[in-house]
Formats: C-alpha cells, sequence, structure tokens
C-alpha cells in the first residue's frame, strides 16, 4: 500500500546547531534523512515507520572530502559520486571508490550519501566491507560534542549500531597508512560485489579484502564482508589465523575454515543462505590464494 | 504537538520557471512535478530508485525524482524532460530517439533523454559500453536497448556537428 506523506513530518533547519537541538530535544523521535535513497523508497511503499524526520541536506558543512597528512575525511553527506571522482581518494582507497561505483546507477550515485550507507545500517550495503578493511572510523556529533568510534566498533546487531539517538554520524576518517594504501605499499587490495545483474542490483555476496606479506609471512589480513551475517561483517576469526602465518598453498584452506563461525547468511528474495555461504567462502579462498601467490595492487 | 503544518509554501524553479506550491515538504518530487506543477512527462515506473524512469535534473544533477523530498530542492534549478527543448527546437537527443525509433510505448523515455543528455555534455564521442553504463539505471520494459542506444550514438553525432557548426 502507498505510503501517505502527511503521516510524517519533515523539517529543514538552517543551520547545523538547530538540526542537533532538534535530535537532542526527544532523543530518538526525530532522525535524519539524507539523499533519501532509503528513507524514501519505504515512504513510497508504505513502510515507513518513523514519524518525524529532519531534513540534513542543506547543511554543506556536512559535504565533501578533506585530505589530511595521516588521514582523509569524509564527510557525511558526501555523495558516491563525489567519492568515485575524488582522486586520492580513489588512489588510495580504490575498494571506496569500487563500491561506489558499484552502488546502484548514476541517479542513485549522485543522491545517495556515504553516510546514509552506514546508519541505514543494511547488511548488504556496499561501501561498508571496504570501510571495515580500511579501519575506518566514524565521528559522531551531538549537542553534547564530538566523538569518535572505531567502525569495527559501530554496528552490534541488525540494524542497531552505537549511534546514541541525539548523534549524527558527520564523517568518516580513514587512515592513509603509506604502508597499506600508499603509492609505495606492497598491499594486495580486492573489492568484489557479487549481485544479479553488473548495475543496480543488491549485493548477494560483496568481499573487501587488503592484505599485506612480507619474507614470506601474512602481516596485515583484513576480510568484511557485506550481506553474509546480521551486521556488515569483519571476519575477525579468518583475520587472526593468517596474521603472522606462513603465505602459502595452505591459507587458502586455513581463511576459509575460519569462515564457518562468523559467515552465517540468510534465505531471502535476493539469494539462499546456501549460495552465499558458498560465494563467500570462493571470494576469500580466491583472496587468499593471489595474496599467497604475491599479487598485490589494486584487483576487482 | 508539533508546530509544523501539513503543508508549505514552497518557491521551486522548474524548467527556468518560477513556481510556487502549497505541499507536504515530504511529497516526493515526482508527485510536486506531475500534480502541482502539471508537467507530466517525468513518469513514475517503480518508486525505488531502480527503472529511471522519473529522472530529472537538479542543478544540472541527474537524480531519482521518486527519491527526492521536495524540501530538498527549494533554491535549486530542476530540469524536467519537457525542459529539454529549445522552444520549438528539440534537443538533438530528442530528434535522434525519434528518428531511430529509440521510443516504443515511451513510459522510460523521458528518463532515457535526461540520462542520455547527462551522459552527452560530458562526453560526446562515447563508446557503446560508456552509453550502456550511463543508461544502466533506466529501464525498458519493452526491452528497447538496441534502438535506444544506437540512439544516442546518434545523438552524439548530431551533438559533435551542432558543436562544430557553432563554433
Amino acid at each position: 500500500m502507498r505510503g501517505i506523506v502527511s503521516d510524517h513530518e519533515l523539517t529543514s533547519p538552517s543551520t547545523l546547531q538547530e538540526t542537533l537541538a532538534l535530535l537532542s530535544d526527544d532523543p530518538g523521535e526525530v532522525r535524519p534523512i539524507a539523499g533519501g535513497t532509503d528513507v524514501m523508497v519505504e515512504l513510497a511503499a508504505g513502510v515507513l515507520r518513523h514519524r518525524r524526520w529532519v531534513n540534513i541536506w542543506q547543511h554543506d558543512e556536512l559535504r565533501g572530502i578533506g585530505v589530511g597528512e595521516d588521514t582523509i575525511t569524509v564527510r557525511a553527506l558526501t555523495t558516491y559520486s563525489e567519492v568515485r571522482a575524488h582522486d586520492v581518494l580513489s588512489r588510495e582507497f580504490p575498494m571506496l571508490g569500487q563500491a561506489a561505483a558499484e552502488s546502484g546507477a548514476w541517479a542513485i550515485q549522485n543522491r545517495g550519501t556515504i553516510g546514509g550507507n552506514i546508519v541505514n545500517a543494511s547488511p548488504a550495503a556496499d561501501t561498508p566491507p571496504a570501510l571495515l578493511v580500511y579501519d575506518a572510523k566514524l565521528i559522531l556529533l551531538s549537542s553534547r560534542g564530538e566523538r569518535v568510534v572505531p567502525y569495527r566498533d559501530f554496528h552490534t546487531g541488525y540494524k542497531q549500531m552505537q549511534r546514541e539517538p541525539d548523534e549524527l554520524l558527520s564523517g568518516v576518517v580513514l587512515p592513509r597508512d603509506p604502508w597499506l594504501v600508499g603509492p609505495d605499499s606492497r598491499a594486495l587490495q580486492r573489492y568484489r560485489k557479487v549481485g544479479t545483474r553488473k548495475a543496480q542490483a543488491i549485493s548477494k555476496v560483496c568481499l573487501a579484502a587488503l592484505g599485506v606479506v612480507e619474507q614470506g609471512k601474512v602481516v596485515v589480513f583484513r576480510l568484511a564482508f557485506g550481506s553474509v551475517a546480521a551486521v556488515p561483517l569483519a571476519c575477525t576469526a579468518a583475520e587472526a589465523v593468517a596474521v603472522g602465518s606462513a603465505a602459502d598453498a595452505t591459507l587458502a584452506d586455513r581463511v576459509a575454515a575460519a569462515l564457518t563461525g562468523q559467515v552465517l547468511p540468510l534465505d531471502d528474495v535476493r539469494s539462499t543462505a546456501r549460495y552465499r555461504a558458498r560465494v563467500a567462502e570462493n571470494l576469500a579462498r580466491e583472496f587468499a590464494t593471489d595474496l599467497a601467490n604475491g599479487l598485490t595492487g589494486f584487483a576487482r | 504537538m508539533s508546530e509544523s503544518p501539513a503543508q508549505s509554501y514552497l518557491r521551486l524553479s522548474v524548467n527556468g520557471v518560477a513556481r510556487e506550491v502549497s505541499v507536504h515538504p515530504m511529497t516526493r518530487l515526482i508527485d510536486v512535478l506531475r500534480e502541482d506543477v502539471a508537467l507530466t512527462g517525468t513518469k513514475e515506473g517503480c518508486g525505488e530508485g531502480e527503472c529511471g524512469a522519473c529522472s530529472v535534473f537538479i542543478d544540472g544533477v541527474v537524480v531519482n525524482s521518486c527519491l527526492v523530498p521536495v524540501a530538498q530542492v527549494v533554491g535549486t534549478e530542476n530540469v524536467t524532460v519537457e525542459g529539454l527543448a529549445d522552444g520549438d527546437t528539440l534537443h538533438p537527443v530528442q530528434q535522434a530517439f525519434i528518428a531511430a525509433g529509440g521510443a516504443q510505448c515511451g513510459i522510460c523515455t523521458p528518463g532515457m533523454l535526461i540520462a542520455a543528455v547527462a551522459l552527452l555534455r560530458d562526453n560526446d564521442e562515447p563508446t557503446e559500453d560508456e552509453i550502456r553504463v550511463a543508461l544502466a539505471g533506466n529501464l525498458c520494459r519493452c526491452t528497447g536497448y538496441g534502438r535506444i542506444v544506437q540512439s544516442v550514438v546518434d545523438a552524439a553525432t548530431l551533438v559533435r556537428a551542432t558543436k562544430g557548426a557553432g563554433a
């Protein structure tokens, strides 16, 4: 059934301070809406449960990408198109650009935001696996001040997260570790999205991974998936198994064995649990094998 | 209780014309365009950002108008398919779609035109792959993609010729 717009309320404060005040006046009562690419779908479908919304699209201070010496800050209203078009970001954090390029078609990429992709908290979202692998931090802003949360700790359950009701996600901070993402990095980075078609599809499974091998040993191994658990999943067990171990022909088997406790997909409209678990394992094995074989750089 | 009224007077610019509408601020842009501004060229297909039939330009950027609350287009320049032609002269993309049979039932056509105009603005010599990527968010239920892609190829030729002549 069609949603009825007058069942909802939308306010558009002109200043960020007013927005933060609205969020803190009645914590949990008011929710932010940015590019609308998730919220408006629910509105049209008649399944938007939340009543009171605050428009944050006009807050330009939440827009843009800041390149610092040691970090890059992608502010929350930065669109997928802006992520894709940014030179430094595309060069050093190619998985993020790839995730943005595979999130919907151009019209969605022009409107959907990185902040929305995170706080909508869909386990099928495309940028979270890349952000987990890059060990991003989130900046949460409220009228009480600002705090920084490691992204790996942020999602605590299905659509559950560490954001307090009065907090607004204002940006994502990516560490520019030259060893991992600089021009001289010896890392292998990979982002793979598996969906029903190349464009527009929502993931059945998506993988982001980064690894570094030195003198035959795995020194960095980061692996994350979308659509295989209740949250965007960092495969910490597989990471622990791989790091410090030999980058040899057994790496893929050891990584695959460590996935079983964490990769717990569901059957739903987009795919089956069995298919997802198998594809996730295949993608992880492929990455581990390529890493052990000495591949470096970014590959899809 | 909330003091914000259900309806607001909003000022919009559509195809260069200033409009004032009295609508709920969360109303979808497509509904305002079709029902309040009476421009019915923009079509609704899926209502969830999959089909692209509702594509319009906001400040020159292609968006799905079914996903934009109207409050977010106050102060922006909005262009619909009705705004592509220059008076009685159709946009080269429109001319090419007519000549090459790029429209069948016509529901996807406004969105296809907007997406094609956006592509050719930045790239007037696109490859077929680039055209297919640019139109990937626009679904044609008649599946007339061959003619649609050909229309964009032809439109690119027209655009280049126009630029050459105008130089």
